[in-house]
């Protein structure tokens, strides 16, 4: 069996490698943690934007749903007392999910600069009603306790335990997703992208299923966004601001958009030529994020995970 | 007997664009297993009529009947999943994807096993370009694949906006005995909008000729094709003697 077909067929396999993987190599580079936590949660929103970029469409308010997890954590933990990681993330990815459903019924009627105007103002609303209202915490948000997890400990969780925890979860997501794309209705994303007409006068609706992608990159935004809150401590309406949209894109095209796993590299990625920019050009760590991006385009435009493509590619004319 | 069924009845249809008549009261009744062919001049309304069928115009008045049900108005979504597929003109496929995942891509929709994407290649005699993509594809080759994307679904009517437009003329007469093959094969019911009077001659049992909106004659490729009015507007006369000779025998 050639190995890209067999790869094709072991995502479950695979998903489950690169979450040891991940999970080996933040216990080795301890430092990195909390680096690759964040990466982590931000994949998981740009890993929604992948969903609608398949479709053709561009958001620039996935920041919305990943600033709704986090407040929902927030929230939760601040006026319900939920302390456990569990009922908060799923209350975080629901929370979510509700609020793209409610949207989605409008913005599945759009396409093209419409719809990408539309998802910034309705992101730009969120903003604007949390900067003004006191009881979410004003511009300076609210900070947000480590959350405990009812089998591993009574108190707060440990670093290690939470980035463990956020692997498993992205290792998760990243399998259920790649089997969604394996579905018919997942695979109608790129065909959607080509040619509604068509898609209709095969008897699916477009629309529909452009409300369904949309629901489900709110929901892993919301994931997104309850992950980051654990991790940071602190959320503010920041979350919503246009520019964390913006990197959530930057995000997806730099990993790419062929698999679920491409957001994850894309938003390591951006991470670490950060942080590594940061700390040895500090004063044009800007100039070396927005040249890495040209370089992709240029050289990778369909992102990072096309290097694994072209190594695969390479391996089956051998084998 | 089968083909007194009439399965698609359109009555009063009309529809206007601006000052422009697309259709004038078109009532026709289109029977089961028959294959009707469509012709006149550019903006005869041809092309309105399929796409008032198929849902893509609403008409602004008359209705639609499809094995007796009325589907005036429906989305093409549920007009095909009802049994009626449709090509297009301009072949509308997925370019980005190969003619096998166009085929596959269908298949998912329909909720069909996507292994049977090789065997409705070959049936189009397709196979050789499974594996290139839709959009570089020559269009003999699109049509084609056009048409077996419409037909994934099983529908009891086909109609095709002029399958051989663009094509060449030496490909045109292969292309169309392909598509009837599987058209009586299948025993479709199918209509084809056809500018070639030899194509139509040739492949349809009924002609359906449209002139300003409006049906001018409607009967076998023989009677309509020497109907006076079809002549008079649509196939134009035979022309005389050219002038020069005609200025020579003065």
């Amino acid at each position: 069996m050639k190995v890209s077909s067999m790869l094709r067929q072991q995502h479950a396999l695979i998903a489950l490698l690169a979450t040891l993987v991940l999970i080996a190599l933040g216990i080795g580079l301890s430092s990195w943690q909390f680096v690759v936590v964040v990466a982590l949660a931000k994949g998981l929103a740009a890993l929604g934007l992948v969903l609608l970029l398949r479709c053709g469409l561009v958001s620039f308010g996935q920041g919305l749903y990943y600033c709704a997890g986090a407040y929902a954590v927030g929230m939760a933990m601040s006026y319900l007392g939920i302390r456990d990681l569990v009922p908060l993330l799923l209350l975080a990815t629901v929370s979510a999910a509700l609020i793209a459903a409610l949207l989605g019924v409008l913005l599945s009627r759009y396409r093209d600069i419409f719809f990408a105007i539309l998802t910034l103002a309705f992101t730009m609303i969120l903003y604007g009603l949390l900067i003004r209202n006191p009881v979410l915490g004003g511009s300076d948000g609210f900070n947000v306790l480590s959350p405990g997890f009812f089998l591993l400990a009574d108190g707060a969780l440990s670093r290690r335990t939470m980035f463990i925890i956020t692997a498993v979860v992205v290792g998760v997501s990243i399998w259920a997703v790649q089997r969604y794309l394996a579905t018919p209705m997942g695979r109608l994303g790129p065909a959607m992208k080509d040619n509604e007409i068509r898609v209709e006068y095969l008897g699916a609706s477009a629309r529909r299923n452009i409300f369904w992608n949309y629901t489900l990159a709110g929901a892993l935004a919301g994931l997104g966004g309850g992950l980051t809150s654990f991790s940071i401590g602190h959320i503010d309406p920041d979350l919503a601001f246009w520019t964390t949209s913006g990197e959530f894109l930057f995000i997806a095209i730099l990993g790419g958009t062929r698999n679920a796993y491409a957001p994850f590299l894309g938003a390591i990625a951006l991470e670490l030529i950060r942080s590594l920019a940061f700390q040895y050009v500090p004063n044009a760590w800007q100039i070396v994020i927005g040249v890495s991006m040209l370089v992709i385009i240029i050289f990778l435009p369909g992102g990072l995970i096309s290097i694994a493509r072209l190594w695969l590619r390479s391996s089956a004319r051998g084998g | 007997m089968s083909e007194s069924i009439v399965l698609i009845s359109a009555r009063n249809l009309r529809k206007q664009f601006g000052a422009v008549f697309a259709a004038r009261d078109i009532t026709v009744d289109i029977h089961a297993h028959s294959v009707s062919g469509l012709i006149g001049t550019n903006g005869a309304g041809k092309t309105t009529f399929v796409n008032m069928l198929t849902g893509y115009l609403k008409p602004d008045q008359g209705q639609i009947f499809f094995d007796g049900q009325e589907i005036t108005g429906r989305p093409p979504r549920e007009i095909t999943r009802m049994g009626i597929a449709r090509s297009f003109q301009i072949p509308q496929l997925f370019d980005s994807l190969t003619a096998v995942e166009n085929v596959e891509t269908a298949l998912g929709i329909v909720g069909k096993p996507l292994d049977q994407a090789q065997e409705i290649l070959a049936r189009f005699e397709l196979t050789q370009f499974a594996g290139s993509l839709a959009g570089i594809l020559p269009e003999g080759v699109r049509k084609l694949l056009d048409i077996a994307l419409a037909m994934v679904a099983d529908p009891r009517v086909l109609l095709l906006d002029e399958p051989t437009s663009g094509v060449d003329s030496s490909e045109k007469f292969e292309i169309m005995d392909r598509i009837m093959k599987i058209v009586r094969e299948a025993e479709v019911t199918a209509m084809f909008v056809e500018h070639d009077m030899e194509v139509v001659r040739r492949y349809s049992d009924r002609v359906l000729a449209f002139y300003d909106g409006a049906i001018l004659a409607a009967g076998s490729p023989e009677e309509v094709m020497q109907d006076e009015k079809v002549l008079e507007y649509i196939i134009g006369r035979p022309l005389r003697a050219p002038l020069a000779q005609e200025g020579a025998h003065a």
